[in-house]
């Protein structure tokens, strides 16, 4: 049987990604999240995985084409099915990757056999030996740039142009252009964000709390804590908040979930989403998958890895639609408070402030503790105050007891 | 005032023949039909009556006995010029030049020089067909022990015979048949012509065309309608093909960063196959793209025009392959 392999919506307001490149070719075989494609959306050059196993029986469309969230990218041949007995004669890949079909080709192409098959070198990057190394004389990345040599080739002069144009190319990229220059996937990025919040500020009634927390003891776990681990072991204080957050949503329902078509599904999984910053303006919100059932270190090793890979512009398309609610946490050094705007689908955003010496009322007497204002921001069509209320305070109470996270 | 004279390829061999002749009595002239015939290509015309029997030496047909007779002649003080009608029928001469024009200086620990010069016409176009026609300088350059040069311009067929004949070893001196007939600007520049050395024809800065002989101006044609497309292209005349100036071509490859190597041999195992990976040796990261040549197609030389036109490495051909190197728009 074959299936349709459709372009995912890679965020809630994306409709529609450039096809950058291909990682698999007619003949090639995949399994459930196997990362077949990299797709340029307004977030950046997204790897996207398959959901099925099979083998790619067609590439439907081409790197350089700019298609509408669900169309068709590929066709599968998925197990047993009758048709795949007969392993119909897989089209031959066509001048796929210089995005020039060299003809319609479907009839007498020969099948490419089994797996490892397509063309060879069909993905390969191509620069002249003079543009690579002129690239890494001006530090420019060669993976960002647009090929207009032989074969779509990358020339010096490509390179040359890349850095002496920091170009002023309009917001959506027209087409084509394989992970466009830094600056449109800026404009992109800033068009995209402005569009959901604008979408989140029209349609959800969010209403706010925020309340002070006496964080202590959670400092002082993290300081005990770190001290008896190597280096690469050591938590911050992010890993705790993620892991909390993680658990009060699982207790309190009404918060993870998606509000669509009128109403709200809370998620059965909880995944934390990740408001990280990148260099040079823009921010995204990658999921680490599961938060609550991790343990702290898992944790913290998966949100290096997920900033490193946010600002590298390579996160994969689940990590950003998986959210089903977003912690957003400004860091040490900031403000003392944050009043997030929900992203939709999500009903939920819960900010974090810096973690500041306050006077604080121990026992009748006036001391300095460590504090930090916790904020929900929650859409009034899924939760009442109460309920969030209820939701903060019991975020607040895993917090003050670190060790049971 | 004027310091050009305008003549014809075999006008400027015959002046620098008779050059040699006039201020050197140790310089003699041997070859089939050289003498009473005046040349097979009418190069020596007039010389025998000019210099007489002793200097202008018609020979039997029997290539390997009057090469041989000049390597002889320059192992005894001489100073041989032999002519080879085409470079087919040195073939029969092959043993001569290779296992004792080019050994024997080097078997005496330099005691025997063997300074003579043996021209021969090479290539095709003129309709003379496959023993007539073809193009073997690779097989001499590839010999050391030789010097093999071809001159393709008027100031260089007047100028390079006399860098050959002070050269104490021996030369091998290509004359391409379907230049001889070619007229040209005689400049003093021809006077100071040295045996080594490439020479930029033609500036240009986007693609590098590396030829010689007759190919030259097959590169002129190119360049010229090149340039209608905004394509600007050098021309490197490696004027020497034994030793190659790797120097002057990989500057220009630098340069440009592109080549074509365009070669009137056949492509396997052709001179061209030889810059070519000299340029990936030594310029492989100035390259913007894949070295490329234009060769004679692998036929013996066809003998009807159209045939013979298709065969050899013609203008369109080059243009070709220079925009494969570029972007589809250029």
């Amino acid at each position: 049987m074959a299936s349709e392999f459709r372009l995912p919506a890679l965020g809630a307001d994306m409709d529609a990604g450039t096809i950058v490149e291909w990682h698999v070719a007619p003949g090639s075989r995949v399994k459930r999240g196997d990362v077949v494609a990299v797709v340029e959306t307004d977030k950046g050059a997204i790897d996207v995985e398959i959901f099925e196993d099979g083998v790619v029986r067609e590439i439907v469309v081409l790197p350089g084409e700019k298609v509408p969230v669900g169309t068709v990218l590929a066709l599968i041949e998925t197990g047993a099915g009758p048709e795949a007995a007969t392993a119909a004669p897989a089209p031959a890949p066509v001048g796929t990757v210089e995005g020039r079909a060299e003809g319609p080709a479907p009839t007498a192409a020969p099948a490419a056999p089994g797996t490892g098959g397509g063309g060879p070198d069909e993905a390969r990057f191509r620069i002249s030996p003079a543009a690579r190394r002129r690239a890494r004389e001006l530090d420019v990345d060669p993976a960002s740039l647009h090929g207009t040599g032989p074969g779509g080739a990358i020339t010096l002069e490509d390179v040359e142009a890349a850095r002496r144009e920091p170009s002023p190319a309009p917001a959506p990229a027209p087409a084509a252009s394989p992970a466009g220059a830094a600056e449109a996937d800026k404009a992109g990025m800033r068009a995209a964000i402005a569009a959901a919040m604008s979408r989140s500020k029209r349609e959800i009634p969010h209403y706010y709390l925020s309340t002070q927390v006496d964080v202590a003891a959670a400092v002082d776990w993290l300081a005990v804590h770190n001290a008896s681990v190597p280096v690469t072991g050591r938590l911050l204080f992010a890993a705790l908040l993620l892991k909390a957050l993680a658990l009060t949503c699982r207790g309190t329902p009404g918060f993870s979930g998606f509000h669509r078509d009128g109403r709200y599904e809370e998620s059965p999984a909880v995944h934390v989403g990740v408001a990280v910053a990148l260099r040079g303006g823009g921010l995204v919100a990658p999921a680490i998958m599961d938060t609550a059932d991790k343990p702290l270190a898992g944790l913290m090793e998966e949100f290096r890895a997920l900033v490193t890979r946010a600002r590298a512009g390579r996160l994969r398309a689940s990590e950003l639609a998986a959210p089903t609610i977003i912690l957003t946490s400004l860091g040490e050094d900031s403000v003392d408070a944050v009043f997030p705007i929900i992203q939709p689908p999500q009903v939920a955003i819960v900010g974090a402030g810096a973690i500041v010496e306050r006077p604080w009322v121990v026992d009748g007497k006036v001391v300095p503790r460590q504090v930090l204002t916790l904020s929900l921001g929650a859409d009034h069509r899924v939760t009442d105050g109460r309920l969030g209320a209820q939701f903060l305070a019991r975020l607040a109470r895993r917090l003050g007891e670190p060790a049971s996270l | 005032m004027t310091d050009t004279v305008r003549i014809t390829y075999r006008e400027a061999v015959k002046q620098a023949i008779r050059e040699a002749l006039q201020s050197d009595p140790r310089v003699f002239l041997m070859g089939e039909d050289v003498g009473r015939y005046g040349g097979c290509f009418a190069v020596s015309k007039g010389l025998l009556e000019e210099f007489g029997e002793e200097r202008i030496r018609d020979t039997p047909l029997s290539e390997s006995a009057f090469v041989g007779a000049g390597i002889g002649a320059a192992l005894g003080g001489l100073r041989p010029i032999v002519e080879v009608m085409t470079v087919n029928f040195s073939l029969l001469a092959l043993d001569q030049i290779v296992n004792n024009a080019a050994t024997l200086c080097h078997m005496s620990g330099g005691q025997f020089p063997v300074p003579v010069v043996i021209r021969m016409a090479t290539g095709a176009g003129r309709q003379l067909a496959a023993q007539h026609s073809h193009s073997l300088e690779a097989w001499y350059a590839h010999v050391p022990g030789l010097r093999v040069v071809e001159p393709a311009t008027i100031d260089d067929a007047r100028g390079m015979l006399r860098a050959a004949l002070a050269c104490p070893d021996p030369v091998i001196l290509f004359e391409p048949i379907s230049l001889y007939n070619m007229e040209g600007e005689l400049t003093p520049a021809s006077a100071s012509a040295r045996l080594d050395g490439a020479r930029v024809h033609r500036r240009g800065r986007d693609v590098t065309l590396v030829t010689y002989g007759a190919s030259l101006w097959r590169c002129v044609a190119a360049a010229g309608e090149l340039a209608g497309g905004g394509i600007e292209a050098e021309i490197v005349d490696l004027r020497s093909l034994r030793p190659l100036d790797d120097a002057t071509v990989m500057a220009s490859v630098r340069r440009t960063r592109r080549v074509v190597i365009v070669d009137e041999g056949w492509r396997t195992g052709s001179l061209a196959a030889e810059l070519g990976l000299r340029i990936v040796e030594q310029a492989f990261y100035d390259l913007d793209a894949p070295v490329a040549r234009v060769c004679t197609e692998e036929v013996p030389i066809p003998y009807p025009r159209h045939l013979e036109d298709a065969a050899l490495p013609g203008a369109p051909r080059i243009v070709a392959a220079v925009r494969s190197l570029f972007s589809d728009g250029k």
